[in-house]
């Protein structure tokens, strides 16, 4: 049986006719992570009891038939989540003895769901990073072709849904880190509005653009799985109290007489040509399905890596300044006195890119820059959004590229912070402004994998899986799958 | 008012901020309790503790008692506040930030009036009152090698009431940090206890000559919690700077820590460097957007303020301003004082006795006891009873007393001490004549010397007549019927 290969519906409907319990389905894909997981390095923790503990649990629901539509549905969370009893360690030497003793709102609400926790994903350190090499754990490498990059920061879930070690994976996107992987890797990723889902148990990295979503091949299965993780959690505060569309129902939406927009600056500034090629190709398949394509600029729009590498420091700084050696997380050895407490614990725990970002954020908040960065900073955000926002008062929708290039060298940024930087150029604007967007598989260049972007008004995340829906439902590069995991 | 000069030539200035801790149940971003003197770190969520992941959530009953506070100090209610994070690393900071309000607080342009001792009013203004959470304590003591941190108070709200540099003498600056007191108290949204840290202020002072535009320079005098060692760091600090300047020095800007064993301040250890804050608004937590509706039923929901309390006290119960005062110096004296008045049909009379008494006797029992008014062993009804029998002339004023300390001990009703003790004045003519003649046949001699002129004698007769009714006889009655005998 090669279950890998299935949907989320298939699997829960081979589940319901008992083709296969859900310890037999957790099994398969522990298998799968067994043989694949040494080269790809996706998983930092595995969690073989634990997910047969909720298999079980699933087969005893299942049996009783109170079963949902994710119930024995195995998946992986990205190691910035909390989960109760496990390590969570956000890919960072800090959180190695970390055992988050709580669930992550959206862990707990999978559970709830009746999904099966298989593990924990790699990823960059604390979501600092755009090719997942800045884990205190390794790099992980992309399925299609190992010498390359999968993305980052959840670069390990990419890769986990990619090589079909897990169904779906949980991701976190603060400036494109599940659009960006989503592409590099072959696969589906929706980061939702900002506000869509909790962010409770998700360590934070930039408190007003993180936001957590979901990776899966196709974009009707991560319709399945966002309508379990959405919704207002009174835990926290920035969470939206509306209620959570049909994301599934919604999917059945037409794309004839949707308005697209085709955002100028998305095509500028650094696009390969190659890659460009397969977008605007993508882009006449949505024609085709009957969307009304329409020229749209957002003059301000490349100023959003500017703006992002000021805003997500500056509160990186601050959100990091937890991690002082005293209650939890990395301490280091003999301190001799407090000052030395925090310097070597943090010296030692953080990573070189960790440190350069706490360190930008740190001199973009102090006394005397404030108000030329940070402040102007968010002078430039509000102007962003508020382009996105006359966008929208023109189109449905919008639609890109979600990154220049197609996955690059392990290693071949890693000296260039400032390129490394400019990977995310085209997915930053989202979380500035706080819009749902996705990328989905739309083409390959030179046999790696490339991902259109579709981009939808705040609470606009059913148009967006509609839209994306209705393109792999003329497409197949959703389907195809990298040659030693097919 | 002229302003009072600490010494000749010199001019005091004076900002206080007070830290009040506010009365809700649960923290301001947690759901953990807030009682004092809990076991270490057993009222320290997740949220306190800082932990990866977990966020702050306001508890509404902060911002509902910050309103409170502007409404009855005339403050300008801010239709949106935000909460900052104030940065720096420290051991009882969990989070290395502590969320405040910075830029926009949530109170702003109040004021509030004193009473000087000339018996003047003066307008001392609140620059701002914004909400904040309060860190932990590092605990030094009793462990070898090691400081132990208690995170039981990390979280809790606090209001920080800043005033305007305003006050001129530590005497104004206790007036006006009582005035505070006892409206926080009686709006219930403090529960004003300054031993265990509830209630208490750091001082700026500054000296400068008088008339001088330009203020001098001033050192904050950190973390006091009674209004006694208030006054007392402050006049230490006034004398300290005036001697600096006299002297030709300069005073330099510094945090100082008042010691009340020592009586002094002294320069609080220098950090290592100086704090960039580097504060910017909290993204975990929304604006607070405040609506006049909202506003309106605070509003609705205030009671009766302490200086409208007052000023009814004087208009109602011709209280001069000082009893007034002191008698709505907290909602529960106010209201036993008015429970006493009740009891007693609230005539004029009656109501300035019931005033002494309440200030008198019955506060000086609830100290010396420790007691308050809760447990005061005299209830309102049974003063009102004892002020009756003066008032009925049962007994006299002095022997009110005894009846009172006897009430006070057994917790009885002033007519059962009275009758019990056979204390009831005697009002009887016959009773009072008879005794009036004993005194006459028993000293014959001093009789026929004041027949024969000699006046002064009269207080003498008094003396003796009030020795034989065991000094119950009305007094007046006496006076005048012993008049009447002694007359040749």
């Amino acid at each position: 049986m090669s279950l890998h290969t299935r949907s989320v519906a298939e699997l829960a409907a081979g589940l319901a006719a008992k083709e296969y319990s859900a310890v037999e389905l957790t099994e398969y894909f522990l298998a799968r992570i067994g043989a694949a997981n040494p080269a790809l390095n996706a998983f930092v923790t595995v969690t073989p009891e634990r997910a047969l503990a909720d298999a079980r649990r699933a087969d005893a629901t299942l049996a009783a038939g109170k079963a949902g539509p994710l119930t024995g549905i195995p998946l992986a969370h990205k190691d910035i989540f909390c989960t109760d009893g496990i390590r969570t360690a956000c890919g960072s030497r800090m959180l190695d003895n970390f055992i988050a003793p709580y669930d992550a709102t959206v862990v707990e609400r999978l559970a709830a769901a009746g999904t099966v926790m298989l593990g924990k994903t790699n990823m960059d350190e604390f979501a600092m990073g755009s090719s997942n090499e800045t884990s205190f754990y390794g790099p992980v490498k992309n399925p299609w072709d190992l010498r390359k990059v999968p993305g980052g920061s959840s670069g390990g879930s990419a890769a986990t849904v990619a090589a079909r070690l897990a169904p779906v994976a949980t991701g976190t996107d603060t400036g494109g880190s599940i659009r960006q992987p989503a592409a590099l890797a072959g696969v589906s990723g929706i980061k939702p509005t900002y506000g869509r889902v909790s962010r409770h148990g998700m360590i934070a990295f930039a408190s007003s653009l993180d936001q957590a979503g979901i990776l899966a091949p196709s974009a009707a299965d991560c319709a399945r799985l966002l309508g379990a993780m959405a919704g207002f959690d009174p835990r926290d505060s920035t969470s939206v109290d509306r209620p959570v569309p049909d994301y599934v129902a919604g999917l059945g939406a037409s794309l004839k007489g949707v308005r697209i927009g085709i955002v100028k600056e998305f095509f500028e500034h650094g696009l390969d040509a190659a890659n460009g090629a397969v977008i605007h190709a993508a882009i006449d398949e949505l024609a085709k399905l009957g969307a009304t394509l329409v020229d749209i600029s957002c003059p301000n729009l490349p100023l959003s890596v500017p703006t992002y590498y000021v805003v997500a420091p500056a509160e990186c700084s601050s959100n990091l300044s937890r991690f002082d050696g005293v209650r939890f997380g990395h301490r280091c050895k003999d301190p001799k006195d407090l000052l030395d407490l925090y310097l070597r614990s943090r010296g030692e725990g953080f990573g070189p890119e960790v440190k350069r970002r706490v360190m930008t954020g740190t001199y973009v908040l102090s006394a005397g820059y404030y108000d030329a960065y940070y402040l102007r900073a968010q002078k430039v955000r509000t102007l962003i959004t508020n382009e996105f926002r006359a966008a929208f008062a023109q189109v449905d929708l919008l639609a890109g590229p979600t990154s220049p290039t197609p996955a690059f060298d392990l290693g071949a940024k890693m000296d260039d912070p400032i390129t490394m930087y400019l990977n995310d150029i085209y997915t930053i604007g989202a979380n500035l402004a706080g819009l749902p967007a996705m990328s989905v598989p739309c083409g390959f260049v030179g046999g790696l994998p490339v991902g259109l972007q579709l981009l939808g008004p705040h609470f606009g995340e059913s148009q967006v899986l509609a839209a994306g829906h209705a393109y792999q439902g003329v497409t197949d590069f959703h389907r195809r799958m990298p040659a030693s995991y097919a | 008012m002229a302003s009072t000069a600490a010494r000749d030539g010199w001019e005091v200035v004076i900002g206080l901020e007070i830290h009040a801790q506010l009365a809700t149940k649960s923290k301001i971003f947690s759901a953990s309790a807030t009682a004092y003197g809990a076991a270490p770190n057993s009222q320290a969520s997740l949220v306190d503790l800082g932990y990866p992941g977990v966020l702050p959530v306001l508890n509404g009953e902060v911002v509902r008692m910050a309103v409170k506070f502007g409404l009855a100090t005339g403050a300008t209610i801010a239709p949106r506040s935000v909460f900052a994070r104030k940065n720096y690393f420290y051991p009882d900071l969990p989070k290395g930030y502590q969320i405040s309000q910075y830029e926009r607080p949530i109170v702003e342009d109040g004021s509030l009036e004193i009473l000087l001792d000339d018996g003047s009013r003066k307008t001392i203004g609140i620059t701002r009152a914004h909400l904040e959470e309060d860190a932990g304590k590092s605990l030094h003591e009793g462990l070898a090698n090691a400081s132990g941190i208690d995170l039981n108070r990390a979280g809790t709200p606090l209001l920080e009431i800043v005033s305007e540099p305003d006050l001129r003498s530590a005497k104004e600056a206790v007036a006006y940090m009582k005035k505070v007191h006892t409206l926080v108290r009686y709006l219930e949204i403090c529960d004003g206890n300054m031993q265990e840290g509830s209630f208490r202020c750091d001082a700026n002072v500054s000296v400068r000559k008088l008339g001088a535009a330009k203020l001098g320079t001033r050192c904050e005098i950190k973390n006091v919690n009674s209004f006694r060692y208030v006054e007392k760091a402050i006049n230490y600090e006034i004398e300290r700077q005036i001697d600096v300047l006299d002297g030709g020095g300069v005073i330099k800007q510094e945090t100082r820590l008042y010691d009340s064993a020592k009586d002094e301040t002294r320069p609080m250890r220098s950090k290592e460097e100086a704090n960039d804050y580097r504060y910017f608004p909290d993204p975990d937590l929304l604006p607070v957007d405040i609506e006049p509706a909202f506003i309106a039923a605070v509003q609705g929901s205030l009671p009766e303020l302490p200086d409208d309390k007052a000023a009814r006290f004087v208009r109602a119960y011709g209280l001069v301003a000082y009893d007034a005062l002191v008698l709505t110096a907290s909602r529960e004296l106010a209201d036993f004082y008015e429970a006493v008045v009740r009891a007693l049909g609230g005539e004029t009379a009656a109501a300035k006795l019931a005033a002494n008494w309440v200030m008198g006797d019955f506060s000086a029992f609830l100290n010396r006891d420790g007691l308050e008014i809760a447990t005061a062993r005299v209830s309102a009804g049974h003063l009102a009873g004892l002020l009756v029998r003066i008032l009925d002339a049962t007994i006299s004023g002095k022997i009110a007393k005894d009846v009172f300390e006897a009430m006070w001990a057994e917790g009885a009703e002033a007519d059962v001490v009275i009758a019990a003790k056979g204390l009831r004045q005697i009002t009887d003519v016959s009773a009072i004549e008879a005794a009036i003649e004993a005194v006459m046949a028993a000293n014959p001699a001093q009789l026929a010397d004041y027949r024969a002129g000699k006046d002064k004698l009269f207080g003498f007769f008094v003396g003796q007549a009030m020795k034989a009714t065991q000094g119950k006889a009305n007094p007046a009655q006496l006076n005048e019927l012993l008049k009447k005998k002694l007359a040749p």
